[in-house]
């Protein structure tokens, strides 16, 4: 589904990813892990095609396509979807209108007609129900006011609406207390299905006690240092990152 | 919601999708001015002899005014000679039914996307459509005249309630106010008339549609609104010009008199042609508009949503005579390319409890100046007086201006007074959170401009939220990457 290849690039002159290599199959989780810093949002925001990076080397494939070449909103619409660590708040935009485009967008994308009003309060109302999500959050503007455990919730609620091929969860336990936790595990478990793939940046082990990766990889200063099964990141819980970092200096 | 979706897809590429001229016979007199031609106005309409004498002294005075030179504009200077003053469409008689009416005319509202005929039946609004400066269709009046409500255009005011106009014409802008209002006094064609009796609501939106259609035709509109004791009235004026490359000049007065524990809501959509991407052409829109809380408990709000002109140089302000009354300004101005607005408000209180709020959203964009100017004046004896005031800008990129010019005079220790400010830039991370959930950029920006606004379209009447959404999102058009 989606194969990095020698990924190299840089912010202001800065080079953070420094070759990455990476291929995810449909069904699998994968989980990245790091220390701060170790340039895992960066991975994640180029992935969703955020335009402040420069790519110095490397290619993105994205089922049969080059990656790279496609804009923001046709790779979302094409399948893929990142949980934003730090979700921005949109001022006076209701969460439904916002969502309610989202939607319709992407089945455009598809040739399928919009959603009428109708239809599309059903599907939020199943999704809801599905993710165990009080129906508050929908009526506000998106993500304004929101705390953080609401913003990400917010994140795998939106998700949900949309189905994605690949999610990409960028520290989606961060901050959150154990409910919001299970409730966010339990979310991306339920939309887990054998076509579509997973990837979890996080650096703490917790949130794997809850999904449970196929694969978990290290990232330690912008490159892929370490690659197991789950197991890794339990020695990774035990040992620290101390232990990676003394091996890489 | 699903309005908002329709209006998210509606977006199409074209500039100023309201260029197109209708072509109806008009009368039209030779352009310049005059005492004659302010007589000949005046014989051409029928007036009585006391709407002459006002015209006349506002002229006399206007020829000893200069053109005010404060705002943060530059006006290029302006011919008054190079101007014509009058013209109407030639279809004189009224109409009974649609049916009558000037094909020509009906497919320019159909243009608009004003089907009048559907309105009727389905938004229970009258329109008065003011056409160039004429009435040329007046509907759902029979429904107004069994409550007593009087809508009709100025020059039938004129002719059937001249007692009315003549007690209240000027009472809320004086003929000497200034320059654009002495001029609007002595020349102006025509307009609407509102009178709301005694302890009436009115049971509808009343909405006035106008356009500027003659070539090098100045506009001068003149809108007088009374509500008497007890009464209410939600009043609409929505406008779109045909595409000119020549400069139009537009000076409206609309005046509105609150009596005791009245209610008066004006909202307006503003899109005339604001000129090309360079700058070239498009209307000067200098309107005084002025509401006179006199009554006790009397209310007076002012909402607008101004998208169009070339410069606007437009006030709507309060004057809060009687005890307890309230004032309200809720504005949204967006300018994109070349377009210059100063625009505001002014809230004086005279009365004692006297409240006023006023929020000013202004969006600039391209090379365009949008500055908020605006004064609250309280007097000595409106003791325990308060206002509120909001006035936030949003920039679209680099090259546009945005200022904020607030005036505060407090007379008197019991009253309050607070005003805040805040400038943004629209968030590339904003508008990267939309593109990463399908929506575009350009949708995006239509989507975040509309939400900064939210709180002031929420003031407005639905249907014409829906169109004022619409506009914001279309005058953005080209002002992105
Ligand atoms: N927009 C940016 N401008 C400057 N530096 C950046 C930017 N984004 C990321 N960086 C830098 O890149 C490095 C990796 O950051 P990030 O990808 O956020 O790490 P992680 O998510 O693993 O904590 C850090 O040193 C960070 O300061
Ligand atoms: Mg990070």
């Amino acid at each position: 589904m989606l194969s990095i290849k020698n990924l190299r690039a840089s912010v202001e002159g800065k080079e953070i990813l420094k070759g990455i290599n990476l291929e995810v199959k449909a069904g699998e989780v994968h989980a990245i892990m790091g220390p701060n810093g170790s340039g895992k949002s960066t991975l994640a925001n180029i992935l969703a095609g955020k335009a402040d990076y420069e790519i110095l080397e490397g290619e993105v494939t994205f089922l049969g396509q080059d990656l790279l070449e496609l804009s923001p909103e046709v790779r979302s619409r094409s399948g893929i979807f990142l949980s934003f660590q730090y979700p921005v708040e949109i001022p006076g935009v209701p969460m439904v209108n916002f969502l309610k485009a989202s939607v319709n967008e992407h089945r455009k994308f598809k040739g399928l007609a919009p959603l009428t009003a109708g239809e599309f309060l059903k599907l939020l109302r199943a999704k809801k129900e599905m993710l165990h999500l009080d129906t508050e959050l929908t009526n506000r503007s998106v993500n304004e006011g929101f705390s953080g455990g609401e913003k990400k919730k917010n994140e795998i609620f939106q998700m949900a609406m949309l189905e994605p091929k690949l999610a990409i969860l960028d520290e989606t336990d961060s901050g959150l207390d154990i409910d919001a936790l299970r409730i966010v595990a339990e979310g991306v478990n339920a939309l887990k299905t054998p076509e579509n793939a997973t990837i979890l940046v996080t650096h703490y082990q917790r949130l794997l006690d809850y999904i449970v990766p196929d694969f978990v990889h290290v990232l330690y200063k912008g490159k892929i240092v370490l690659s197991g099964g789950k197991e890794l990141a339990l020695e990774l819980e035990e040992k620290g990152y101390d232990w990676i970092k003394n091996g890489n200096e | 919601m699903e309005d908002q979706d329709k209006l998210l897809n509606d977006i199409t590429t074209q500039e100023y999708q309201y260029g197109f001229v209708t072509d109806i016979d008009t009368d039209v007199i030779p352009k310049g001015l005059s005492e004659d031609v302010v007589r000949l106005i005046s014989f051409k309409k029928k007036e009585p002899e006391f709407m002459l004498e006002f015209r006349l002294k506002a002229y006399r005075e206007w020829l000893k005014m200069k053109t005010p030179d404060w705002a943060h504009l530059k006006i290029p200077p302006i011919d008054f000679q190079e101007t014509i003053y009058y013209a109407a469409p030639r279809t004189s008689p009224k109409y009974q039914s649609l049916d009558e009416v000037d094909p020509e005319l009906i497919e320019t509202f159909k243009k608009l996307g004003i089907p009048i005929e559907e309105q009727k039946h389905l938004a229970g609004v009258a329109v008065d459509v003011v056409m160039d400066s004429v009435s040329v269709t007046t509907t759902f009046k029979k429904v107004l005249a069994e409550k007593g409500i009087i809508f009709c255009s100025f020059s039938d005011a004129l002719q059937e309630h001249p007692e009315l106009i003549k007690k209240y014409l000027g009472m809320a802008v004086p003929t000497t106010d200034n320059f654009f209002a002495a001029l609007n006094s002595a020349v102006f064609s025509d307009g609407s008339f509102c009178f709301i009796p005694k302890g009436v609501r009115c049971p509808m939106e009343l909405s006035t549609y106008f356009r500027i259609n003659t070539a090098g035709t100045g506009q001068f509109e003149r809108t007088l609104i009374i509500a008497e004791d007890d009464s209410y009235v939600s009043y609409l004026e929505g406008c779109t010009a045909p595409k000119r490359d020549e400069n139009q000049l537009h000076a409206a007065v609309v005046e509105i008199i609150a009596m005791d524990r009245a209610e008066v809501k004006y909202s307006t959509v503003q899109n005339w042609y604001p000129g090309d991407k360079n700058g070239l052409g498009g209307i000067y829109n200098f309107v005084t508009k002025r509401g006179i809380c006199r009554g006790v408990s009397s209310k007076i709000s002012w909402t607008q949503v101004e998208t169009g002109s070339a410069i606007t140089w437009k006030y709507p302000s309060c004057v809060l005579i009687g005890d307890n009354s309230v004032g309200e300004f809720n504005s949204v101005a967006l300018t994109n390319h070349h377009q210059q607005a100063d625009t505001g408000t002014k809230m004086i209180h005279i009365g004692k409890n006297t409240k006023s709020t006023i929020v000013s959203k202004g969006i600039s964009a391209g090379k365009s100046d949008n500055s908020y100017r605006g004064l609250v004046k309280v007097m000595p004896g409106a003791i325990n007086s308060r206002n509120f005031s909001q006035c936030d800008s949003l920039l679209l990129g680099s090259t546009c201006g945005a200022h904020t010019f607030p005036y505060i005079e407090v007379g008197n220790k019991s009253s309050i007074v607070e005003h805040e400010a805040t400038t943004s830039k629209i968030g590339e991370d904003q508008i990267f959170y939309c593109n990463q959930r399908g929506i575009s950029t350009e949708d995006a920006i239509g989507m975040i401009v509309n939400g900064y606004a939210r709180e002031v379209l929420n003031k407005l009447p639905m249907e014409f939220a829906v169109e004022a959404q619409k506009l914001l999102q279309i005058s953005l058009e080209g002002s992105v990457g």
